[in-house]
């Protein structure tokens, strides 16, 4: 049942003590235990000594609850109890941000005029990829404090729950190319000069379905956007430059990847799907960490155990009952083991040179910072 | 008993990893088990519903998962370019335009860049197949399932209809949208939302349900999946007893303290999952509990999940 050969080791305390780690990024599908991985690495650095500032995305507010805090906002808030470094929590709050986003860049007068605009007011409170965008902008602001004033030394960043974990690499650049506008220019202004040009090459099309588009999303959507991107653009030239600056930066020295996943089929191609990814686009791949393994260490198989309790279940002798409840806990906690056992060897065999750990299911939830700190223990491989 | 109707949309939600498709699937075919033709339309990309009746990808064409117990499961993988296509065929006949448009990248402008929109052609896709006619007039579907996006995301999936109205005062987009506002918020609409019996799906599940009632939506049943049985008793198990019923079973009494040790750990599981389940009571919605299968999950065990999802009970208000 093992695999062919032991998968390479991940050493979290080493990842978490090297000083030239200034950010880790966890990543991974939904559910499988990324923001308290997030947050027990970053509490485990701390207790090294490091100064770590945690940024969560999670709306479900899990971080709060597992570091005790009631509450966590768009700004880094001391968690208290840390001996050794420091930790400070954060989650980000995507409109919030992006508002930061337009008055660090623009005069007061012209934020208002985008604050005002209804196009900025849904895009910045709800549309998806918004949220993977302002991530990155956040990262990156910690990130220029980390350098220029020292107020961290380690960021450690949750990713939002995307359908996909890909989509955070993905959804900035999307939104960039977006916002960066040619093809708003296009269907708003089509009779100009470059938008003439290119009309001639794609025919009838584009000019009908503009028509359309304009009827669907009504004249003010249209014009909305484009007096947005337009006054964006002045602002700092184009957003898809700014995204592939954000982008870049999580291929910067310093930075590392932590994929996350749980022993199950969904959770572990997403897994792969994005390892695959972080290798081909050559971003730091620090290891994977496999959550919530189930175990047994009873060697009994579960289909014994289950005969055992069937004998067992008629008899009236002493401890029979007993037996037979303890058998059947083993069969499907033997069952359990089983399953996750085959998982995991199935992850590791594709994907041999990817150091991976593996974190034990724990029979109670994580809500305090004991719980956490069993956790980075757990993760550190203790 | 007092009997009331079921709904006709059946919008299944869940947090990440709880196992909405699965769940989706199973009410698929309970209903197709009253023999109702029914729709199973998924809209994450993910191929999910093909993997669960071990089909081929699914194209974005109605296919048929299976037909059983009189009735029939059709799948639908919603794809958000196809539907904006489809779309532009309905309502303005533009046909041959779409290669070009695609490969303008204007298509994916429409879908992907401006994802609210894209979540209206979905919502959109859907509500034509609820009410969709045929020929003789009769429904198309008796009902329509949706695996639609996890809890953290389902306001908003279900909202950007609204979203977008609010932009568009006027013109067919406005005219459908309301259409689409209307059909969500009916009677003829539940949310389902599947969680596990863990202190952050409940309470995942809790949230939702106070956003998705705070929004004007129904809550239908809250599915709680992969509930292990109970088979620890209170009292703490006692180390010779526990031997001298090994031994009974004809095994080494040495396997005791491995067992205990896997007894306090299943107990202590047990515990937090009745201290779950007495959380998700404040939902206020009936609760329905799957059993944890072994895997790997197929038509089999769906067929039993199906039955453990207790449709007859439904009907009865879920006061049984």
């Amino acid at each position: 049942m093992s695999p062919r050969r032991p998968p390479a080791a991940f050493d979290v305390d080493r990842l978490l003590k090297d000083p030239d780690i200034k950010v880790i990024v966890t990543c991974g599908s939904g559910g499988v235990g990324k923001t308290t991985t997030a947050a027990a690495l970053a509490l485990r650095a701390a207790e090294q000594g490091r100064r770590v500032v945690v940024l969560t995305i999670d709306p479900a507010r899990r971080l709060a609850q597992s570091l005790g805090l009631v509450e966590l906002d768009n700004t880094p808030r001391p968690v208290p109890g840390i001996a050794g470094g420091a930790l400070l929590a954060m989650m980000l709050d995507m409109k919030r941000t992006f508002d930061e986003v337009v008055l660090a860049n623009t005069t007061a007068d012209k934020a208002e005029q985008i604050f005002a605009n209804p196009f900025y007011q849904s895009l910045s409170a709800s549309f998806a990829g918004t949220q993977e965008y302002m991530a990155m902008e956040k990262l990156s602001q910690l990130r220029s404090r980390l350098i220029e004033h020292g107020d961290w030394d380690l960021i450690v960043v949750d990713t939002p729950p995307s359908r996909s974990a890909l989509d955070f690499l993905d959804a900035p650049q999307r939104l960039g190319r977006f916002l960066d506008g040619r093809m708003i220019r296009l269907l708003t202004a089509p009779a100009r000069a470059g938008g003439k040009a290119y009309l001639k090459v794609v025919g009838a099309s584009f000019s009908i379905f503009s028509r359309v588009l304009n009827k669907i999303l009504g004249n003010d959507l249209l014009a909305n956007v484009s007096a947005f991107v337009a006054s964006l653009e002045t602002m700092f030239g184009g957003f898809r430059e700014r995204a592939e600056q954000t982008y870049e930066l999580l291929k910067a020295p310093g930075t590392a990847f932590v994929v996350v996943a749980s022993p199950e089929p969904d959770a572990l191609r997403e897994a792969s799907f994005f390892v695959e990814r972080l290798q081909a686009d050559a971003m730091p791949l620090a290891g994977v960490v496999l959550n919530r393994v189930r175990r047994s260490e009873v060697d009994l198989s579960a289909d014994r155990a289950l005969d055992a309790a069937d004998r067992l279940a008629g008899l009236d002798s002493p401890g029979a009952e007993l037996a037979a409840a303890a058998l059947r806990v083993h069969a499907e906690t033997a069952e359990a083991a089983r399953h996750d056992r085959a998982m995991v060897n199935r992850f590791a065999a594709a994907h041999p040179d990817v150091p991976e750990l593996q974190v034990p299911a724990l029979p109670t939830d994580v809500h305090d910072l004991a719980g956490l700190r069993a956790i980075g223990a757990a993760l550190a491989g203790g | 008993m007092p009997t009331s109707p079921l709904p006709r949309l059946h919008v299944v939600t869940g947090k990440g990893g709880t196992g909405k498709t699965t769940v989706a699937g199973a009410l698929a075919l309970a209903l197709a088990g009253r023999q109702q033709r029914v729709l199973l339309i998924e809209v994450e990309g993910r191929q999910g519903l093909a993997q669960l009746f071990d089909s081929a990808p699914l194209p974005y064409a109605e296919t048929r998962l299976t037909a059983s117990r009189g009735g029939e499961v059709i799948g639908l993988a919603v794809d958000p370019e196809a539907a904006m296509l489809e779309y532009l065929e309905l309502f303005y006949n533009i046909k041959r335009g779409g290669s070009v448009l695609r490969k303008m990248g204007a298509i994916d402008f429409v879908t992907t860049i401006a994802p609210g929109l894209r979540d209206v052609l979905l919502t959109g896709k859907v509500k034509e197949a609820v009410t969709r006619t045929g020929k003789d007039g009769r429904r198309a579907y008796d009902s329509v399932v949706l695996d639609a996006p996890p809890t953290g995301r389902i306001t908003a999936f279900l909202q950007a209809t609204h979203e977008v109205a609010g932009l568009t005062k006027i013109g067919p987009i406005h005219r459908q949208s309301t259409g689409v506002i209307d059909l969500l918020h009916s009677e003829r609409t539940a949310v389902h939302i599947v969680t596990l019996l863990e202190e952050m799906p409940v309470q995942e599940t809790l949230d939702a349900a106070a956003e998705l009632r705070a929004a004007g939506y129904r809550i239908g049943q809250v599915v709680v999946n992969r509930a292990r049985p109970e088979l620890v008793g209170a009292a703490a198990p006692d180390a010779a007893e526990l031997t001298a019923g090994l031994a009974a079973a004809g095994l080494a009494g040495s396997l005791a303290p491995g067992l205990l040790a896997e007894m306090a750990d299943y107990g202590a599981r047990q515990q937090l999952q009745a201290r779950a389940a007495a959380d998700l009571a404040a939902v206020g919605a009936p609760l329905r509990r799957l059993p944890e299968l072994p895997p790997p999950v197929d038509l089999g065990s769906l067929f039993e999940l199906a039955d453990a999802l207790d449709l007859d009970d439904w009907q009865a208000g879920g006061r049984r």
